[in-house]
């Protein structure tokens, strides 16, 4: 689109440097949304940075559902990005949401595992929370159409 | 309620909707049509949405952010009562890729609406309603904060 690197470029620059901003910054709505994510080990946690445009109930104050959601899924894209040796952005079959709590107006976090990599398919768990681990405000379990390496 | 009092509330509550949400404000969403029940809504197409830069298609997050709208828009207005709400669960399952630089509409039904939880399906599509971007389901709990301390009302 830009005529410069592509996203693919962009998962390769990520991949060498460590640095996860480098891909995520790339990304329009991700960017618009306010999301970053730092990698330890293989494991990643990605933030969501509180803003008053992500807001959904002005009232409680919350974050909207749809948001939150959205969140999740860029962290299961990235965790499986980061697991799989591949630079091709897996699509997303189908994505189930738990709302357990009420997202208050403070930053998000969250991480998600990958609990069966198949040859075409991905399952990915997704949770959020924000001051307290413990308590999970969404939770996501996703099915990802991947592609193999060598393909990409 | 009265029929009336209650249709006067739920076109409130249905006009004043997108403005009631600063998330939905800023995405520039639109209700395009909204009954007992059920609504449709819009969704602009706009550069900040996309999830792919190298071909402009927006984020599936982008979609999951419209179905939770417009569900939520079906959902006060189904009730006797009309009521807040919570997303209890949202199953989404992505048919296509969104076209690039479209608009992109969404539509959700209550199909089921007991005392304490409705249960629904919705749909997002661009210009013809059969050719799916995406179908969901979701079940949604109402939010009587005051439900216990209503006094009943006066003869």
């Amino acid at each position: 689109m830009s005529g410069t690197a592509t996203l693919a470029d962009m998962v390769r620059g990520a991949r060498e440097t460590g640095d996860l901003n480098r891909f995520i910054g790339a990304i329009p709505y991700a960017r618009f949304l306010g999301i970053s994510a730092s990698a330890e080990g293989g494991v990643l946690t990605a933030r969501l940075a509180h803003s008053e445009k992500i807001i959904g109930n002005p009232a409680l104050p919350a974050i909207h559902g749809g948001v939150v959601g959205a969140f999740l899924e860029t962290t299961a894209i990235l965790q499986l990005l980061w697991t799989l040796d591949s630079i091709r952005i897996p699509k997303t079959i189908t994505i189930t949401f738990d709302y357990l709590r009420t997202a208050g107006p403070h930053d998000t976090f969250a991480r998600a595992e990958v609990t069966k990599l198949g040859s075409r398919v991905a399952n990915v768990r997704a949770y959020a929370w924000q001051a307290d681990m413990a308590k999970l405000v969404t939770s996501a379990n996703a099915n990802f159409l991947i592609t193999p390496a060598e393909e990409a | 309620m009265s029929e009336n009092k209650r249709l006067t509330i739920a076109d409130e509550l249905i006009r004043k909707y997108v403005g009631l949400i600063p998330h939905v404000a800023e995405l520039g969403m639109e209700t395009v049509h909204a009954a007992r029940g059920m609504a449709i809504m819009k969704l602009p197409y706009q550069d900040r949405i996309v999830g792919n830069p190298d071909t402009g298609v927006i984020a599936g997050g982008a979609v999951t952010t419209l179905i939770d709208t417009v569900c939520g828009l079906a959902v006060i207005t189904a009730p006797d009562e009309p009521s807040r709400v919570a997303t209890l669960d949202l199953r989404i399952d992505y048919l296509r890729p969104a076209t690039p630089a479209r608009d992109l509409f969404a539509r959700a039904e209550v199909y089921k609406l007991t005392r304490h939880v409705a249960f629904l399906r919705a749909e997002a599509y661009e210009d013809d309603p059969r050719d799916l971007v995406a179908a969901a389901s979701g079940t949604f709990m109402f939010v009587r904060r005051n439900a216990a301390r209503q006094k009943p009302a006066k003869p």
